[in-house]
């Protein structure tokens, strides 16, 4: 059947099967190749998207069930072929990856939070990543990599994004204005 | 060749890891990115019995279905390919990647669906119909090597693919003279790698030019040769291609029946084929475990607790096929007696085949299991003698001055200083403080507990251990290259002939070969060609990236500084030695001096000033030989890696006696691999490798049923350790440079993997030893705890220990 949606803020459509997954249609379909499968039960967070900025298991989610949402991939992340984003950079600053496979998963999810605050606790940082797994890291370097990145953030010119204080976040959850703040974040490259 | 790492302008420093850049981008290119046109996509069809002969399959309803193109058994697979390669020499346990005529473990292949899309087959494989004739069947080690027990394969006679022992040293009179002797058993449980991305491979073949293209998930020497082999057409014919990113593999991506299966499909069908494992697949049916052993232990030591002798039987369970699986009890001799003095070893080494899913190297290729068996015994040692264990290890570690230090299964240690290791772990940790922290906790209600583990980390992976357990293998060399080509304008490019899965190897050579050149190595440019453009290499096993290709791209280098070197003395008419070679540039003593472009512009142009016997153009190769491996073993001794890393764990844990989860408060590593060429690499390794040795510890396990089907198929009940399992870890380093290496680097890959298990352990042990019960299997489940406290508690005996 036909689907229209907008991913990365581009409408975009797609003749599938009801039982194809969202992240398979991302694949084949749009050949946004950045999600990736890792276990295909909901278990392992490679396949991670945004979901109107809310981070969602795409190999969980049929692509007939996100007509209507805005969908950030990995490749939304970036502001211009070559330049990262901050937390993208952040990544490469502490070595928050080995093999990558598990990457773009994980700087969504760490997206999400860091959406919500920017000045998470370090268990704040561990519970945001924690649906996502790695099995090079050992994760440490990840938790730099956030920490790194929420530092940048907080020392940027930019809005808080929701304004959320610490210890709150998700408060703001239901925002209208979610996803266009998105767009205002800060596109700092050092 | 050694030189102390303040001397290094690139080498050492916290330079970015260049890979890192696409892969935060989404834009890594993996194997399932990888779409041809026209292609087909494949799903198999497991056995749902361990053990039972395939009366017949039909396949008619499912080759009826719209989509379906192709439906594949084992019969005619085996009639149109030779079997895959067995290390050991047991010709008659024979291997393909579909069953042929019998299953030998439940999830087996039985039969392969060739279909427009991936759903496509998978439905068809619903279709196939398959009468089997159960038969009978073994699941454990013990049983499996009783003469009665069901054969596995009925034509290799039994089930022992390999029953070794070997006497190193005066065992017998050692333990005859020793005051105090103790035996113990450990298990160590069936557990792997399981990297986030499945094994997947795609394969197209052009009938027109005869050349097999292979994009593969990878980590495996001499792959292209296995498949020509199998499939029998020529090496080059097979088109590998190594610019592919692997989603990790730490050992097990070696998908060889996978990639002969889609190789035959591809030709046979006439359309380009692809293959990936879901999750299920590759959990039950990837031969893709881990090592599943047994050891029995003894161990003859004074009243100091000082070890002179220890016998060791490792018993593995090797799965349904030999494969290469068994070797992991041969790699464990090259520092069979660990960081230890211990001066004569018995090793019986046996490997049997069972109805379970088959193994595959796993990250230390069997060094970890041996070393949670050698620490546990110091453990064992310390508290019978009544010192501390860290004590007992001091009194029996190498010391400094010692090396290089000839162990008696042959092999020389090349350096090491573990006592100044473990002294400044002790100083960084503040041992007495977490001692009394330990205390603090045991007197709040907590059962609380420290742990230590040495252990050594081999590295530079040469295959020594193939020859001395299979005498008909010679193999004595075990190469890696690299091919610089330094172009017209300036620029450097270098060929590795390998893949990756996350070792950073552009980034290594990038950094050996500026530093060699002193010219940026953000400006170099690392390109894996495929096979048929390829020099050989043995992929990144065993530890040795650094070591091999780091020491093959140091050496291509020096050649060609050497010739731009001979250029510049040709022009400034003076003696090489005369000639400085700096930031790119050359000079001599009279205030001659030739820029970087001036000398390429000579080699690739001024034909005429070049030295009269020079060849034109700015290319070297060097094809590197492991240091130290160039002997096949004598007398049951062989040199195997040349160089030893050594790390030292400290864990202080603590379990909540009522719900009997471990929770680790503090972890300190001392580790040392030499001189380390990129920081974050080596630590994110570390980290990586103590997470993986945590799950192997606590969590992971390949759990089969009595009906031998195996439980544990998904990430919902085989456990990966995630960010709350992970504790923060501190590293303290040391640096012993190896003498065997260009810039003294070692190995670093393994070494988390290889000691955590033995650390996380021996805490475990220390909490619950009020108690008096102690682990002996690893993995130390929640439950295991849980249920031997409560059982301690209402003084019943404790069943872990039998």
């Amino acid at each position: 059947m036909k689907v229209e949606l907008r991913v990365n803020g581009v409408s975009r459509t797609a003749d599938v099967e009801p039982r194809k997954t969202l992240l398979d249609t991302l694949r084949e379909n749009f050949l946004l190749n950045g999600a990736h499968a890792g276990c295909e039960h909901g278990v392992c967070g490679a396949c991670t998207v945004l979901v109107d900025g809310e981070p969602v298991r795409s190999c969980l989610m049929f692509a007939v069930q996100a007509d209507g949402y805005e969908i950030t991939t990995i490749e939304g992340l970036a502001p211009a072929p070559g330049e990262l984003s901050v937390i993208q950079d952040a990544f490469c600053e502490t070595h928050g990856l080995q093999c990558g496979y598990c990457t773009p998963g994980m700087i969504l999810s760490a997206h999400a939070l860091l959406q919500h605050t920017h000045t998470p606790s370090r268990e704040e940082i561990v519970e945001a990543i924690s649906g996502n797994i790695c099995r090079c890291t050992g994760y440490g370097q990840i938790v730099e990599a956030v920490q790194f990145a929420a530092g940048r953030l907080q020392k940027s010119n930019a809005l808080r994004p929701n304004h959320v204080s610490p210890g709150h976040h998700g408060a703001g959850h239901d925002a209208p204005e979610e996803g266009v703040l998105e767009a205002d974040a800060p596109k700092e490259i050092v | 060749m050694t030189a102390a790492p303040s001397t290094f302008r690139f080498v050492s420093s916290h330079r970015r890891v260049r890979e890192d850049r696409r892969f935060v981008a989404g834009q890594g290119r993996y194997v399932a990115d990888i779409a041809l046109e026209g292609m087909l996509h494949v799903a198999v069809l497991p056995s749902q019995h361990p053990a039972a002969r395939i009366v017949s399959i039909d396949a008619s309803t499912a080759l009826a279905m719209p989509g379906v193109h192709y439906v594949l058994t084992g019969d005619e697979l085996a009639g149109a390919t030779d079997q895959l390669m067995n290390g050991l020499d047991t010709p008659h346990v024979k291997r393909f990647a579909l069953a042929v005529g019998q299953t030998r473990y439940a999830g087996e292949w039985i039969a392969a669906v060739v279909a427009d899309t991936r759903a496509l087959a998978e439905d068809a494989t619903e279709k196939l119909r398959v009468v089997y004739e159960p038969l009978p069947f073994v699941m454990k080690a013990e049983e499996a090597l009783k003469p009665d027990s069901p054969p596995v394969h009925a034509a290799h006679g039994s089930n022992v693919l390999l029953d070794k022992l070997f006497v190193w040293g005066e065992v017998d009179r050692h333990f005859a003279e020793s005051p105090r002797h103790l035996s113990f058993r450990v298990t160590w449980g069936r557990n792997s790698t399981v990297p986030i991305e499945t094994f997947g491979v795609a394969a197209s073949w052009d009938s027109w030019r005869d050349i097999l293209d292979v994009w593969a998930s990878i980590q495996m020497p001499k792959y292209p040769d296995q498949i020509a082999r199998a499939l029998r057409i020529p090496a080059n014919n097979v088109r590998v291609h190594h610019d592919v990113d692997v989603g990790g593999s730490y050992g097990v991506k070696r998908g060889i029946k996978q990639s002969v299966l889609v190789a035959y499909l591809a030709r046979r069908v006439g359309r380009p084929v692809r293959f990936i494992e879901d999750r299920l697949e590759n959990m039950r049916s990837g031969d893709a475990h881990g090592p599943e052993r047994i050891f029995d232990i003894d161990v003859a030591f004074n009243d100091d607790g000082v070890v002179k002798s220890m016998k060791i039987r490792a018993l593995d369970n090797a799965g349904a096929y030999a494969g290469r699986a068994p070797f992991q009890l041969g790699k464990p001799i090259g520092a069979i007696v660990g960081p230890y003095k211990i001066e004569s070893v018995q090793y019986r080494a046996q490997s049997v085949t069972t109805n379970k899913a088959m193994q595959e190297a796993v990250r230390g290729f069997g060094q970890a299991p041996t070393n949670y068996a050698i620490e546990t015994a110091i453990d064992k040692v310390a508290a019978a003698v009544g010192l501390p264990r860290i004590e007992v290890r001091r009194r029996n570690f190498i010391r400094k001055d010692e090396f290089p230090y000839l162990i008696p299964s042959g092999s020389s240690y090349d350096s090491g200083d573990y006592h100044t290791v473990v002294e400044k772990v002790f100083k960084h940790a503040d041992f007495d403080a977490m001692e009394q922290e330990r205390d603090r906790l045991r007197a709040s209600g907590m059962l609380a507990g420290i742990g230590i583990a040495a252990c050594l980390e081999p590295s530079g992976g040469n295959s020594s251990f193939e020859p001395l357990l299979n005498e008909k293998n010679t193999t004595t060399t075990w190469m890696d290259s690299a091919r610089i080509n330094i172009d017209a304008l300036g620029f450097v490019t270098v060929t590795i002939h390998t893949t990756s899965s996350g070792q950073g190897h552009e980034t290594l050579v990038g950094t050996i070969i500026g530093e060699v050149l002193q010219i940026d190595p953000d400006l170099i440019r690392v390109i894996r060609p495929d096979t048929l453009a390829c020099l050989p290499s043995n992929s990144p096993v065993g530890s040795r990236m650094a070591i091999m290709l780091g020491g093959a791209a140091f050496h291509a280098a020096q050649k060609l500084k050497t010739k731009l070197v001979r250029i510049a003395a040709h022009q400034f008419g003076c003696a090489e030695e005369n000639v400085t070679f700096a930031s790119g540039a050359a000079s001599d003593t009279a205030g001659h001096s030739l820029s970087w472009a001036e000398l390429v512009t000579i080699a690739h142009r001024n034909y005429h000033l070049l030295p009269r016997d020079m060849e034109p153009g700015l290319e070297a190769t060097h094809v590197m030989q492991v240091p130290t491996g160039n002997k096949l073993p004598e007398n049951g001794r062989v040199q195997m890696y040349p160089c030893h890393s050594f790390e030292f764990h400290l864990v202080l844990l603590a379990i909540d006696p009522d719900l009997g989860k471990p929770e680790i408060k503090r972890y300190v590593i001392g580790h040392d691999c030499g001189v380390v060429i990129n920081p974050h690499i080596v630590r994110g390794m570390t980290l990586g490798g103590i997470a993986h040795g945590l799950g192997a510890t606590l969590l992971e396990e390949f759990v089969y049923d009595e009906q031998g089907h195996l439980i544990t198929q998904s990430f919902m009940d085989y456990l990966l350790p995630s960010s709350h399992e992970m504790p923060e870890v501190e590293i303290v380093h040391h640096c012993t440079p190896s003498p065997h290496t260009v810039f003294g680097q070692k190995g670093s890959g393994e070494s988390g993997y290889l000691g955590s298990p033995a650390a996380i352990s021996s805490a475990i042990n220390d909490a619950v030893s009020p108690l008096g019960i102690s682990f002996n299997k690893l993995p130390i489940r929640i439950s295991a705890i849980g249920d031997a406290i409560a059982d301690a508690q209402q003084g019943k005996p404790q069943e872990q220990a039998t």
